[in-house]
């Protein structure tokens, strides 16, 4: 009797209001300061975007956002824990707190940025939905998909796109929907599908693991927009702020010419707006809660957006992509980030 | 002890409260009471402090989502169903997808399982060993791991569409599927399926009347025969007296595929299969432990009585087999239900794949949507232990 009177008393006090894990919830910063270690929700193996290469460890233009927070923070960029997530897994791992970034081919979309407890911090490349067949289908548009059964992975925008393009198209198909990417992928190749879709950039970056490159083609139809880019929770803006502006610097840094190579001289450059960015002059990091040379280290462990993209996905890879849409604005790309003053 | 030597002291005495407090049956209804009210504190505690922190972190809660439009497609559905229906609906679609999946791979499976445990105590070295090898080889196998095996195996040895196996009836069979004709319904069908309900009285009416028959009299009535022709008679006869009311929509080859007709998904066979398959080995282990279960001096007595080998199993072994088998058997069918669930593995757009994958996606209603799936689960487990808890109670009445 008396230990169960202590037992419903050591219950109610535990129960009481205000106890919950988000009464309680502190600065992200300070919780990755102090574990040492910025845990960080990336694919579970996407060529160019987030994949582990030789010896574990993990590559990609996601994990360069990763690596480049922890660089940030840490002033070494290796500080990252890697939480290879499902497309199914990743918001619910980004909102119990398993990840304090997630950084994994993530479209921005208005309801995952409002209801579900999201904060999209930025878009670090600009894709769209695509569709890869087997070149043997003799298919060169996506509107002779009419009667096709279509390999689609569930918990992504895809499925909803797919859905929306057939429709207002007019044209009937066959969704055949898995959980995992690998299961996906088998179907695909058995024959079970005609046509796998994804945003093109993961079309062509599969297309590469698939046995025969050569007997794929991605066809020309892009029917949605694809922002892909890095997301939090809600309710810390100081810690949305820190990840928006390491992808800010990272591309600030590319169009002031400021290079992984370059940088230390660059610290003596007279422009004032690299002197801002390398934190040569004034006070930007404290604003968001960093050491002054939080973009000097970024760029120096991690490199500028341009670097990024260049040896992840672009001409000095092996998925090639152009930069395209992902050019600097003042390339005749979207790519731009607003002013460090 | 004093108080049982003198009892009527004890009895006037007036109940003081601290009396109330040693009487284990008041205590008992309090401490009830208390432990009923910690609880329901306790959850509802839990619920608002979910909810709170739901709205802390921006998350949406509640169940209006169920409302809005779902705007995905599912790929086989037994009720009509377009993208531009609501969740709601997308949620019966897979609820239903999930029961025809359980209902026929218990039935499935109860029949394999049936005859593999019997031919595991069969006399016949070779088929013993069959179905020894059979059961040892699939019991050890994840069933994940099975309907892997099940569903790309299938898949891998189907020809792709142009190049389907013909079948019998206009049917074909490729790695899209099993191409059937759709049987399109016309205005005397209503007659049909009203002879086919009339035939389904009579023959229980002609068993009972057997049965009632055999107690008073002794005499046994033929049963089966006359049956099976009322089954088969009398909707044959309102068919063809209502002019053969159907039309068959023929599947015919596309540019991708067969168009028309009435396909069965191989997502559906491999999970039919691979469930049945593996549960099928568990329900065979269970047969054969009941049938050893009844003591030998039971066949034995039914022999000294006269009773053929098949009426000795019929009517004194089986009846006494099934008091052992049914309770695991409950069990097996409670697997087999909660395992169809592993269909999201292989793109089955069952409860879990459609409402607790894509639904929860698009919505991001984690909580809602899994306590809603579970609810479903539970209440097709308890459903399921009800039923076979009848079950259960009616065979063993047959105990004397
Ligand atoms: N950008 C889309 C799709 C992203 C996505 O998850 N793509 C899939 C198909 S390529 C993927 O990366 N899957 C890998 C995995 O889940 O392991 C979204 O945010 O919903």
């Amino acid at each position: 009797m008396r230990y169960w009177l202590a037992a419903g008393l050591a219950l109610l006090a535990g129960f009481g209001p205000g106890t919950g894990p988000a009464a309680a919830q502190s600065s992200t910063l300070d919780a990755v300061k102090a574990r040492g270690q910025l845990q960080c929700g990336v694919n579970t193996g996407l060529a160019g975007f987030s994949a582990p290469g030789e010896g574990g460890i993990w590559k990609g233009l996601d994990v360069d956002i990763c690596r480049g927070v922890s660089a940030a923070i840490f002033k070494s960029a290796d500080k990252v824990k890697y939480v290879p997530l499902t497309a199914k897994e990743r918001f619910t791992a980004l909102q119990s707190g398993e990840i304090d970034v997630l950084s994994r081919n993530t479209t921005w979309t208005m309801s995952r940025d409002t209801s579900a407890g999201l904060n999209f911090a930025g878009i670090n490349y600009y894709d769209g939905q695509g569709f890869m067949v087997k070149k043997s289908l003799d298919v060169v548009s996506a509107k002779e998909l009419s009667g096709a059964s279509i390999c689609v992975q569930t918990g992504t925008t895809t499925e909803l796109n797919l859905a929306d393009y057939f429709r207002s198209n007019k044209i009937e198909y066959n969704p055949v929907v898995f959980e995992k990417l690998p299961e996906v992928l088998a179907a695909y190749n058995s024959g079970r599908c005609d046509a796998f879709t994804t945003d093109v950039s993961q079309l062509y970056s599969i297309r590469l693991t698939l046995g025969n490159p050569k007997e794929h083609i991605v066809l020309p139809e892009i029917i949605s927009k694809e922002p892909l880019g890095p997301a939090v929770r809600q309710g810390d803006p100081q810690w949305a702020n820190i990840v928006r502006w390491v992808l800010f610097a990272m591309i600030n840094a590319e169009e002031l010419e400021i290079t992984q190579g370059n940088v230390e001289e660059m610290k003596n450059s007279k422009n004032p707006e690299v002197r801002r960015l390398l934190g040569v002059e004034g006070e930007f990091g404290a604003g968001i809660g960093l050491d002054n040379d939080w973009a000097y280290q970024i760029i120096k462990l991690v490199g500028n957006y341009g670097e990024s993209f260049d040896r992840n996905v672009g001409a000095g890879s092996a998925l090639g992509i152009a930069r395209g849409q992902n050019a600097l604005w003042k390339n005749g790309g979207l790519q731009y980030a607003p002013p460090i003053r | 002890m004093t108080g049982a030597s003198k009892p009527q002291f004890a009895r006037r005495r007036p109940r003081s409260l601290s009396d109330y407090f040693y009487d284990p049956k008041t205590r008992g209804v309090v401490l009830q009471i208390l432990v009923a009210l910690l609880l329901v504190y306790f959850i509802s505690e839990i619920v608002s402090n979910t909810i709170r922190n739901l709205e802390e972190q921006g998350i949406a809660s509640g169940f209006g989502f169920l409302d809005r439009t779902a705007g995905f497609d599912i790929s086989q559905s037994l009720i009509p169903y377009a993208n531009t229906m609501t969740y709601a609906r997308a949620f019966l679609v897979g609820l239903l997808n999930t029961l025809l999946v359980a209902v026929l791979g218990i039935i499935l499976a109860t029949l394999i399982g049936f005859v593999i445990g019997v031919a595991r105590l069969s006399k016949n070295w070779l088929i013993a060993t069959l179905a020894g090898v059979y059961i040892e080889t699939l019991r050890n196998i994840p069933p994940l791991l099975m309907l892997f095996a099940v569903y790309f195996g299938v898949l891998k040895n189907l020809p792709a569409p142009r190049k389907s196996l013909e079948l019998p009836f206009s049917s074909f069979l490729n790695v899209r599927g099993l191409y059937v004709p759709a049987p399109q319904w016309e205005a005397g069908m209503s007659v049909v399926l009203a002879a086919i309900a009339a035939a389904i009285l009579g023959i229980v009416f002609l068993n009972w009347r057997a049965r009632r028959i055999r107690i008073q009299t002794g005499a046994l009535k033929p049963v089966v025969l006359p049956s099976l022709l009322l089954l088969i008679g009398l909707p044959s006869a309102a068919f063809l007296a209502t002019g053969m009311p159907v039309t068959f929509d023929v599947p015919e080859l596309g540019r991708f595929n067969l168009k028309g007709g009435m396909v069965v998904l191989p997502e559906f066979i491999a999970l039919v299969a691979g469930l049945t398959l593996y549960t099928a080995a568990f329900i065979a282990e269970i047969v054969r432990s009941g049938i050893l279960s009844v003591p030998k001096g039971q066949s034995e007595a039914a022999a000294a009585l006269g009773l053929k080998e098949s009426h000795a199993m019929r009517l004194v072994i089986i009846p006494q087999a099934l008091r052992v088998i049914i309770p695991p058997l409950t069990n097996q069918y409670l697997n087999l239900t909660k395992n169809s669930s592993l269909a999201v593995a292989i793109g089955y757009p069952d409860l879990v794949s459609v409402f607790a994958g894509t639904v929860l996606n698009q919505t991001n209603q984690a909580v809602e949507v899994i306590l809603i799936t579970m609810g479903v689960y539970l209440t097709i487990s308890l459903l399921t232990s009800v039923l076979m808890n009848w079950f259960n109670a009616r065979m063993a009445l047959v105990e004397r």
